[in-house]
Parts: structure tokens; sequence; C-alpha cells
């Protein structure tokens, strides 16, 4: 069993804010995704985790027991940073191994052997054991420092931006192969990334960050189908969410700007504000038929899909279609909302 | 307004080559993108284009006349580079206005000039403001309209979207593009994204080790890449390729897997493949149907969500990984069975050695 729990943690570094009353719960075997842009406190988060930065307020739990005055050499935490360190001299192997022979593990050189030989086969590098780390490729050594992690075989993962530094395609396949080894290990997992892509697609769970609060916890699916402000609806989603303003009439919302009008639905109080945003992914938008009109301003083939620049009014919506639809610029265009998927905001941001 | 041709160019340095003998007519008014990974060519050819670099050898014309060998001032080119390049002692008027009054245009008119971009970029409010009080995006347009007041026959940009935040550089995309379509000039376009790529350009030129792989519109080099490398570098992610043997109307696949080929694609397998029938089987994503009576076996790796659909990695044997493009509702436990096959029309192939893409069969349905 490995959870960890944040309770109640506060950071500051001189004015700087960087944590405010952080709660977090990672269960046993979790695969948890610190989402945020840069200076959020993605960062800050791990290393009050791993002891390297001393929380001002609030608790550490590793499984159930405070770590508060534990050094982090005891905490049996694994880190694995996005600037691989590994020894350019030694081979890879002797990378691997490194971590086990301190002098505070002792551990026997056949233990050795066996955790690393097992790391090499789940990380694919067994062919690369024997050669220096200097030699290797970007991909290859952050196999290496990820496998420098596994053969500690530590109760906790904690990995900072570990793929940021890779080229995307590299970035893809290390992405599906990580998430294939922690679901498959059982390993308890804080990854932590300003992508959204990485998030949602190996998180468990995503925590979103901005300015050192957490403002929503969820599944992916939660996260991109439910988001708690318009900060976390932009956030996640490429292209990005649509995000249009509108005032409450008798026959529901007018988007400003424009001929449409929306359906506004009952919300927990019974009411909806005079005045809203109006989240619509871009998915949601189907041209071809429906009782909106537009114009196509833009057009930009992806291959798998197609984004439509859709102008109707003074407003453009971006919706996305499979494949190469046979529309030209300046077409008129006809299209429909998925109603049932609409996003609304109050005029804080938040949803409701 | 310019067309540019680029006749046998090349860039050596020493004895490496940069860019080998290259060959484009980029026509008026086209969008056109040099695609790769760094240290491909794409910018050398960019600069050798605006004369910040000097050809090895071969000619480069700029609306039929050899601007091989003038300075880059004579070209009237402008260039619009990854970093911002602005006069941070500068607002942001006087920075569009340089290029004017370097040239020692009237007052009046570059009055008017700079309004007239200010008005089309959306910089009207900010034209006081010094470039440090800007965000990287206002910078980006700062630098956009100081190119376009030239008004000059070409546009060169070297990744002016590299430097920009993910949430910008999905709307400066749209911008930059939506610009191009309002004033039609020639623009060549460097980057190393192919989402970039795929959405901006008319054409796109994809280049690998010096070499141009491939030039086609982005549904050409999409649905038809010339060789493994175009397969593999664009979409995300690329194309699945697998390695199979051709025998007797199908190929042996990993995993024991047996794909029965079309007959028109078996006479031109017959004709282009190796006598020992090795060949590469390449497919998109998104022509992986999942179906329990496919005719491929694989079993599930992984699966995540994207947002607004789900990707399945299936495995068909070990380390030999496909991807396939499925609802947002689809999941599946890592382990359990899955069967798929392949939309028939969406089937590549390629050459093992040569690697280049098999000829579509004659009459053959593309998409």
């Amino acid at each position: 069993m490995s959870d960890v729990r944040l309770e109640g943690i506060y950071k500051r570094f001189g004015d700087n804010i960087a944590l405010e009353n952080v709660d977090l719960n990672l269960k046993d075997q979790e695969f948890f995704v610190l989402l945020g842009p840069t200076g959020a406190g993605k960062t800050t988060a791990l290393r009050v985790i791993a002891g390297l930065e001393k929380q001002d307020r609030g608790h550490v739990y590793l499984d159930g027991e405070t770590v508060d005055s534990v050094q982090p050499a005891d905490r049996d935490v694994a880190f694995v940073f996005q600037q691989y360190s590994l020894y350019p001299s030694m081979s890879v192997y002797d990378n691997l191994a490194f971590p086990l022979r301190s002098p505070l593990r002792q551990t026997p050189e056949d233990e050795i052997k066996r955790r690393v030989t097992g790391a090499a086969e789940i990380l694919r590098i067994t062919h690369l054991l024997e050669r220096k780390t200097a030699r290797l490729s970007g991909g290859e050594m952050q196999r290496v420092s990820i496998g420098r992690a596994i053969v500690r075989e530590p109760r906790i993962f904690l990995m900072d931006e570990p793929l940021s530094n890779l080229d995307a395609k590299l970035r893809e396949s290390l992405r599906v192969e990580l998430k294939h080894i922690q679901k498959t290990q059982g390993s308890t997992t804080l990854f932590v990334t300003h992508d959204q892509i990485e998030a949602l697609t190996m998180a468990d769970r995503i925590a979103v960050l901005q300015d050192g609060r957490i403002v929503q916890v969820g599944t992916p699916h939660d996260i991109y189908d439910r988001p708690a402000n318009t900060f976390v609806a932009q956030l996640v989603g490429t292209p990005r969410i649509n995000l249009v303003s509108a005032a409450r009439t008798d026959g529901g919302l007018r988007v400003v700007g424009s001929d449409m009008t929306l359906p506004a639905p009952l919300t927990s109080n019974g009411k909806m504000p005079e005045k809203v945003m109006i989240g619509v992914r871009p998915e949601d938008i189907r041209p071809g038929s429906g009782e909106h009109r537009g114009q196509l301003a833009l057009v930009e083939p992806l291959g798998v899909e197609t984004i439509l620049h859709i102008k109707t009014g003074e407003v453009t919506l971006v919706s996305v279609v499979a494949g190469v639809p046979f529309y030209r610029l300046g077409d008129p265009i006809a299209f429909a909302l998925a109603t049932e998927r609409l996003h609304y905001f109050d005029n804080d941001g938040k949803r409701v | 307004m310019a067309n540019i041709d680029l006749v046998n160019v090349e860039k050596k340095f020493g004895d490496v080559f940069a860019v080998k003998p290259l060959n484009l007519s980029i026509k008026e008014g086209e969008f056109i993108v040099f695609l790769g990974p760094s240290g491909c060519g794409k910018t050398t050819t960019l600069r050798m284009i605006s004369g910040l670099e000097a050809v090895t050898d071969g000619n480069i014309l700029l609306n039929q006349r050899d601007v091989t060998w003038l300075h880059p001032s004579e070209r009237d080119i402008a260039f619009v580079f990854q970093f911002f390049a602005l006069y941070s002692h500068m607002s942001a008027r006087e920075n569009i206005a340089f290029p004017l009054q370097a040239a020692q245009t009237p007052r009046d008119e570059v009055k008017q000039r700079v309004a007239q971009v200010a008005k089309m970029l959306r910089i009207d409010h900010l034209l006081e403001r010094k470039p440090g009080a800007l965000s990287g995006g206002d910078q980006q347009r700062i630098a956009l309209a100081r190119a376009l007041v030239r008004r000059p026959a070409a546009f060169l940009m070297d990744e002016p979207l590299g430097a920009l935040d993910a949430e910008y550089r999905e709307s400066m995309r749209a911008e930059i593009k939506r610009l191009h379509l309002d004033i039609g000039a020639t623009t060549v376009y460097v980057t190393h994204d192919q989402v970039e790529a795929m959405a901006m350009s008319d054409r796109i030129v994809i280049m690998s080790a010096a070499v141009v792989q491939q030039v086609g519109t982005p549904t050409e080099v999409y649905n038809n890449p010339a060789n493994l490398f175009v397969a593999r570098f664009i979409g995300s992610p690329g194309m699945n390729l697998l390695k199979g043997t051709y025998q007797a109307g199908a190929i042996h696949l990993p995993g024991d897997n047996r794909y029965p080929v079309s007959p028109a694609w078996q006479r031109t397998l017959d004709h282009h493949l190796p006598g020992n029938g090795a060949v590469i089987v390449g497919f998109r994503p998104e022509a992986v149907q999942l179906n329990p009576e496919g005719e491929l076996n694989a079993s599930v790796y992984a699966d995540d969500l994207h947002g607004g659909y789900s990707m399945l990695h299936l495995e068909l044997t070990k380390g030999e990984v496909i991807h396939a493009r499925a609802g947002r509702e689809v999941h599946m436990n890592i382990g359990a069975p899955a069967r798929f096959e392949i939309v028939p029309e969406r089937v590549r192939f390629f050459h093992p050695e040569t690697e280049l893409a098999i000829p579509l069969p004659e009459g053959s349905a593309t998409r």
C-alpha cells in the first residue's frame, strides 16, 4: 500500500504564495497528474512531498503516517526530473545500479542484477545495458532515468515533466509506454505537467492547479466534460473550447454579437444568471444542417480532421469535423450545437 | 505579389550538404510551408531565398528575375523571425514605422500605412506601448505588422509561432492564415510542427537530411505519403507501420496475423516488391475499425482519452503496438483481446529497402 495525503499545505517564498491550502489524496496504484501553467505551484507540491521543500503549514502523510519530520532520503520516494541526471561515463547498467549501491542501501549484487535486468526489460533497454549513457538518444536517456527510479521499488514515483525535453513523436510514444508500465506495475505515481494532452491521456485523476490553489480534481472525463471554471475549460482540449458571452432573454440565452439563441437550462438553484459565458467544445458544433447560420471564414485541414472557423454575426466559432469536408471558404454554412454538452459559467467564470 | 523559383539550389558547408540540389516553383499568392526536424535544411533554404545565406550552386528567381546574387535588401522580401527582434526602446508604432522611415517614405504615408496594418492585425490600441509591456502574442503581431507595412512581394517566416505559449499559438496560427487570405502575398513559412504545416499551407515541402522528401497539399501528404519518413512524420501519432511478408495473396504480420490483399493491390505488389515478399503495411489510426469479426488480432496495450476522442494502443506481439482512433466513450482494459480491420481503401504499402510508397493501383479509390 502506498497512498499520499496532503492536508492544508501552505508554502510561500518571500512575498510569493506558491501553495495555498492544498489538499490532495493519492490512492494506492493511482496515476495522479498535477496540471497547470508555469508558476502554478506544481513542482513545489512535488518537492514538498519528497521533503526537498518544507511546507510552512499543513501535513504530508505517506501511508497514513505523517512524514513532516522525516528526511527526504527516508521517505522512500523516487524522483524523475525533466533533465536526465545520468553519469555519462558509466554504463547504463551502472547508472541503473547506482541508487541500489549507495551506502545507505547496501543491496547485494545478485539482487541488484535482478532489479536492473527487470527494469531494463520493462523499459525495453536491455540491449543498451553495456552502453555509456553519453552515447544514448534523448528518449533512451529518459528511459534510463525512469529505470533508475523503478529499480528502487519506491513507495511513490514523483515525476516532474519527464517528457518535456523530448521531441513530439518520442513524447507521444513514451507517454503510452509510461502509462502501460504504470498500469501493469501498479505503481503509485504523481506526475506534474503543463501539457493538457499528457494529463488527459495518462491520468486516472487530474488536479488542476491555478496560482497555488487546486481548482478542480477529477478523472480526465470529469475535467473535460464538467470543467469547474473557464480557466479549466480553456486549459484542456485542442482546439480550445469556444467561449461566448450571452444574455438571458425570454426564449433562452442570446449570444452577444450574433443571432444565436441557446437554451437556458435550470440550474440547481433554479435560476440562470442574467449574463453568462457559454462554452462549446469544437466537436460539439456540427456543420451541415441545423438551426444556426454562419459563413466559413477559415479551413485548417489536419488530415485526420479539419478545423472549420464559422463566422456568425461578429462571433467566430471553431468547429472540428472528421476527415476532409467539401466546404469552401466563404460558403454559407448551417450548423447545430450539441445542446446537452454546452457549458455555462457565471460572471466570475464559475460553472453554473 | 511574386512567384519564386528555386532551380537546383544547394548549400554545402565544407563537404557537408545542408541542402541537396532542390527544385521548386512557388506560385504567386501561394502559402508554402517547409517542414522537417531540426537540421533538415529547411531554415537554410529559407535563408537562401532571403539572401541572408549564399547558395553554393543553383539559382533563385523572383518573378523570373535572377536574384541569386542580390543583397537581401534588394529582393523585396520581408522576413519574420521566431524571436520578435523588436526595438525595446521604441513604441510599437515606431517599431512598425521603422522600415518605412529607413526607406525615407513621406511622413503622411508612413502614418497611413501604419494605421492600416494596425487595424488589420487589431493592434490599434497597442501602438503607443513598448514591446516589453506586451504579451508574446502581441509582440509577434507587432513583428508581423512591421513586415506587412513594407508591402513586400513575398513573406518569409521562420518559426514565427515557435516562441509562443500553446494558448497563443493556436489563435495566431489562424490569424496568420486569415491575413494571408486577405492580402494574398506569397508566403514561405518554416516550421518543425506538422500540425502548423497542415493547418496553414497550400502545399508542404517536407525535408529530412538535406533532401526534399515530398511536396504536396496537406491532404496528399497525409493520405499518400511518398515514403516512410513522411508517413511517420505527418499525423499525431504518425501512420501505423507494420513489417510483413507478402505471400499468396496475403500479408503475414506480427502476432500470427494474416491480412488478405485485394486483387488490385495484389497485381501492384507482385510487380513492385522484392522477391522475398518483404513489405511494410501502413494505415492511419482512424482507418482502424474494431470489429469482433475483424481479420487482425491484438491485445490492448493502453487506452487514453484525448478530449474529443479516445486512442487505443493495440499490441500485435511484444513491442509491435499500433494506434487506433475511437469514440470518446470507448474504454478497454489493458490486456483485453481486440480484433480489428483496416478500412480497405486506406491501406498503403511501402518497400522495406527503398522505404518508398508502392504506387496505388490504377483506378483505386483514394481518400
